[in-house]
This record gives structure tokens, C-alpha cells and sequence, in this order.
């Protein structure tokens, strides 16, 4: 048995003018959850497609479970679980008539994985006769997922299986796959999201059709190369863009209530910048040095070719 | 201060298909240049509410009028008025920037002289003017839903209702999207806004959070903080929708 799950080494697709994906290289241990965070268009579908071998790579290596995504794609589709995108269930099937039909196509029977999928599939048991056309989208999401996995697959690919899910549905999803690792299965995730990189166990950031880090979380964190501040004062907008006129200020941006800051200089005193905000009329002003988050990370990633070019 | 005016009055709004209430006595108001927070989980009876808001469908019961018009009898004055994008619908992929532009200002009846000026303005405001005749599919997400944004509010509607205007969008984008949400606020239009990002709802200036067809809060970010004893919203919001 190879070592890795999944062995990727650069990785190239165009779409005509467009590079979908720009040498993309990464390795997924088995029993790994991994995510590919990133927004709309950094690459993640073509990626989760030429894995699932429904697509061809324009050049690179590609392996699941050390089978060649060309050569072996017969092979790897019988151990892969892939849930897309957009919602590809039988509408006019109901719940329970789609499960059948995914066992059946990989010979197998909704009894002998029942164990697998049931954690999952117990909570829309009882609407198994409505049409899969007719359920929410929290229901939907939970019989995609159990179809994938119905055959008992090595390795899932889930490509933004929280999409659209409101934050309750959000946190119930990852916690259920929290849950599914334990049975050692190996998953790839996607997602939009940039707070769900905390729930896996390493974390690809994507952008453009490419990889701008691998590291756990908590690694991505800790690597943030600036000094970083939450500055808090009645109105957020006016405080936004007195913050950019600060000398020495690296980057701005809102985060909810507060604005985060970021400083080259690690020795910033506070009482300087909070003179500055009081000068400037905001009289309650609260700042605080904060540890990044991933997506204040995210954002500097994303900062940092363009700065490179211009100097 | 001048007490602000309503511009979107709800009063008892009840909306049934069948035997399912998807509207369970809606009542709110929206003030002039608010930006008003529409959170629920989904199922939670938004899209029904924004549709009815919309002019698109009528409620079962209730008073509701938008822009100072009755819902009921003065529908298309309510579509004159109002604004609407969303993430699954904005713009055509087959037109080109100027195109789009040109149509939605016809479709809301601005003359021609008119839609060139404010196209051409938008366009340079944008920095799009080299993407003029780009056609929609080929320009990246985030200017589309920038563009997106601009378009709905050509004919300075008195409320602009967005419909998850960020999903999928960059974090960079998605708070240059709400830069110029915020513009568009200070200019006097209302915001009705739809999200499933918890840190834009602590963007609105009010925000009210839909469970099962009723609105079970309604306050401004920092109040139902303090009433939910919630560091952030994303909190007040599994506390309201898992209860």
C-alpha cells in the first residue's frame, strides 16, 4: 500500500486563456481530513474532477491510493465517494430509491454498508419516501453524502458540501465528518468558508489555480508574518479609512464590528495609534493585539504575489 | 435628528402554501437608509418574505407596503422603486458589461442619453472601462458581483434587496463588495440584505434572524450580543436556530 492517500505533482489544466490550475503539488495522508479553502474560480472543482477521473489533467501526476488517474481510473471510481458541487441526485427518486440505485450500480446493498452511512442517513430516514427533488437543502446534502459513501469507499472527495448551508447546518455537517474519519476514510473537502479551515486536519488555500500554503491551521496561524491589532470605535466605516492614512500601516480590513490592522514593525505602541483615532474624533476606542485568523491569512497570502512583482 | 422614516412596513404578514405556514405573522419595519439584516436558517420562509417584498407574490394576510406602496394595490410602483440582485441571478454571461448596463436601464425605463452617461460612470467608478465590451462570462466573479450590485441600483431605487450577494467570493472582494454597500447606504438607498456570513451581519446597522416562518430577533448587532451573551454573531445564531 502506497504511504499517501492521494499523490498530486504539478498539476496543470487550462481552459482555453484560462489556467484552472497552476502546478499544483500536494500529498493527503490515508484517514487525513483535508481542505482545500479557497473562493469561487481558485481551482477547486477542476482539481476534486481530474481526481475523480472525470476529467484529464493537461500534465502532471495524479494518484489515489497509487492508482494512475488515467490508467487505473476504472479502479479508482470503484474506491472514491464523490460528492459535487451541485446538487447530481435523481430529483423525481425518492430519498430511499436513490440510495438503492448508488448501492446497486457499485454491487452492492444498502444492508451490508447500512452501518456506515447511518449516523447520517437515520436523520432523513423518515422523509425516505419524498421525492429527493422536494427536500431542504440541509436534507439534500445529508442523502448526497450518504450516496457517496454507501459503496464504502477508501477515499471521499466532497466539493463544497457547505455552500449556501446556513451556520447551524454548517457546524452539524463538519461535526458529522469529524465523526466519518474515525473510521480511517480519507476525505478531501472544499470550501468557501475561510472559518471551516479549523476543522480539518491540514488545510490547503487556494486562489487563482494554485496553492498558496499546506499546513495544519494552527500552522497557517503561526506563520502570519505581521503584528496584528482589533481596533474597535463606534463607526466602523470612518475608523476604516482613517486606519489605511496611519503611517506604517500594512493592511485594513473589517471584520464584523472591529477592524484588524497589520504592522510590518513588531514594536507598535498602542497608545500612539490610539491617540491618533482620539485626535481624529472617535472617542471610545478599544484596540487589542489578536492572533490572526485564517482568513487575515488568507487575505495577506493573496497580497503577496502581486507585491512581489512590483518590486 | 429627524425621526427617521419607514420604508418598509410589515404588519402581521402571514404566507401558507397549503397547509404549511412559510410566513408565521411577520412584523418589522425598515428605516430610510438602514442596513437592514435578513438572517435565517435555511427553510427558515426569507426567500418567501423577500419575494412577497419584491412584488413577486402576494401574502396570504397582512399589511405590507414598501417604498410608501401597498403590496396588494400598488405592485408595480413597489417594482419601479426597489433594486433586487442575488448570487444565482444578476447579470446575462452571453451580453457584455455595457450590454447588461444598457438592458436593465432600459428595462427600468431610463432614456438613452441617460444610460450612456451613468454606464460610463459606473464603469470608470469601477475601473471597468476596458472591460466595456468583455462579454459577462469571461470577467472574474468579483468584478461580476460588483457589477452586479452597480446595475441594480442604476435607476436609484429607494431600496436595493441582495439576495447572498457574496457566496463564493474572496474575502478581499467580499469587503470591497460592502465598501460599496456602504456607499450606496450614505447616498440614502436602503440595504435589505440576505447572508450566510455571520461577520457581514455585524456590517448591518439592525438585523432580524428568522427559525421556523417567525422573526425571533430583532436588534442591532451589539444588542443581541449582549442579549444572547455571544462573543460574535455566528453564536447568537446557532443559540437562536438550534433552540
Amino acid at each position: 500500500m502506497p504511504e499517501n492517500s492521494i499523490h498530486v505533482q504539478s498539476l496543470t489544466k487550462r481552459f482555453g486563456e484560462t489556467l484552472a490550475l497552476d502546478d499544483v503539488s500536494f500529498d493527503v495522508a490515508r484517514g487525513e481530513l483535508f481542505g482545500f479553502i479557497g473562493p469561487d474560480g481558485a481551482g477547486k472543482t477542476t482539481l476534486f474532477r481530474i481526481l475523480t477521473t472525470l476529467l484529464l489533467a493537461d500534465k502532471g501526476i495524479c494518484n489515489v491510493e497509487g492508482l494512475d488517474v488515467v490508467k487505473d481510473y476504472r479502479k479508482i471510481r470503484r474506491i472514491s465517494g464523490y460528492m459535487p458541487g451541485k446538487f447530481s441526485l435523481y430529483q423525481d427518486l425518492t430519498v430511499e430509491e436513490n440510495l438503492k440505485f448508488f448501492a446497486t450500480i457499485f454491487g452492492t446493498t444498502i444492508r451490508e454498508n447500512y452501518s456506515l452511512v447511518k449516523d447520517i442517513y437515520q436523520q432523513i430516514e423518515p422523509f425516505k419516501n419524498r421525492k429527493a427533488g422536494k427536500l431542504s437543502g440541509g436534507m439534500k446534502q445529508k442523502l448526497a453524502l450518504s450516496c457517496a459513501m454507501i459503496h464504502k469507499p477508501e477515499v471521499l472527495f466532497l466539493d463544497e458540501p457547505t455552500t449556501g448551508v446556513d451556520a447551524v447546518s454548517r457546524l452539524e455537517f463538519w461535526q458529522m465528518l469529524n465523526r466519518l474519519k474515525e473510521s480511517g476514510i480519507t476525505i478531501l473537502v472544499s470550501t468557501p468558508y475561510m472559518d471551516e479551515a479549523g476543522q480539518c486536519d491540514r488545510v490547503a488555500l487556494m486562489q487563482n489555480g494554485r496553492i498558496m500554503t499546506i499546513s495544519t491551521p494552527n500552522e497557517v496561524i503561526r506563520n502570519y508574518p505581521l503584528s496584528l491589532f482589533s481596533v474597535k470605535s463606534g463607526d466602523i466605516y470612518q475608523l476604516l479609512s482613517e486606519l489605511r492614512l496611519y503611517p506604517g500601516v500594512h493592511s485594513v480590513y473589517a471584520f464584523g464590528q472591529s477592524a484588524h490592522v497589520s504592522f510590518n514593525d513588531r514594536n507598535i505602541e498602542k497608545e500612539i495609534l490610539s491617540d491618533f483615532l482620539k485626535k481624529n474624533h472617535h472617542e471610545s476606542v478599544s484596540i487589542t493585539p489578536i492572533e490572526a485568523t485564517i482568513e487575515d491569512c488568507f487575505m495577506e497570502l493573496m497580497n503577496t504575489p502581486a507585491k512581489e512583482k512590483t518590486t | 435628528m429627524p425621526t427617521p422614516v419607514n420604508i418598509i412596513t410589515v404588519r402581521n404578514l402571514v404566507k401558507k402554501f397549503g397547509s404549511f405556514i412559510a410566513n408565521d405573522h411577520l412584523t418589522f419595519e425598515v428605516k430610510k437608509g438602514e442596513i437592514f439584516g435578513f438572517l435565517g436558517a435555511n427553510g427558515a420562509g426569507k426567500t418567501t418574505a423577500i419575494k412577497i417584498l419584491c412584488g413577486l407574490s402576494y401574502p396570504t394576510s397582512g399589511e405590507v407596503s414598501v417604498a410608501g406602496f401597498d403590496i396588494y394595490s400598488r405592485r408595480e410602483q413597489v417594482k419601479k422603486n426597489i433594486g433586487y440582485m442575488s448570487q444565482r441571478f444578476s447579470l446575462y454571461d452571453d451580453l457584455t458589461v455595457f450590454e447588461n448596463i444598457r438592458f436593465y436601464g432600459g428595462i427600468y425605463g431610463l432614456r438613452k442619453q441617460e444610460i450612456n452617461s451613468r454606464a460610463h460612470a459606473l464603469m470608470q467608478r469601477l475601473g471597468f472601462e476596458d472591460a466595456r465590451n468583455k462579454l459577462i462570462r469571461d470577467i472574474p466573479l468579483g468584478w461580476k458581483q460588483k457589477l452586479a450590485f452597480s446595475v441594480a441600483i442604476l435607476h436609484n431605487p429607494k431600496i436595493v434587496f441582495l439576495d447572498e450577494p457574496t457566496g463564493g467570493v474572496d474575502p478581499i472582494t467580499r469587503r470591497q463588495f460592502w465598501d460599496m454597500i456602504y456607499e450606496a447606504a450614505h447616498d440614502g438607498i436602503t440595504v435589505f440584505v440576505t447572508t450566510h456570513y455571520m461577520d457581514e451581519a455585524e456590517y448591518c446597522d439592525r438585523v432580524s434572524i428568522m427559525v421556523d416562518g417567525k422573526i425571533s430577533a430583532l436588534d442591532t448587532p451589539e444588542n443581541l450580543k449582549l442579549k444572547f451573551d455571544a462573543p460574535s454573531m455566528n453564536e447568537v445564531f446557532i443559540k437562536l436556530a438550534r433552540a
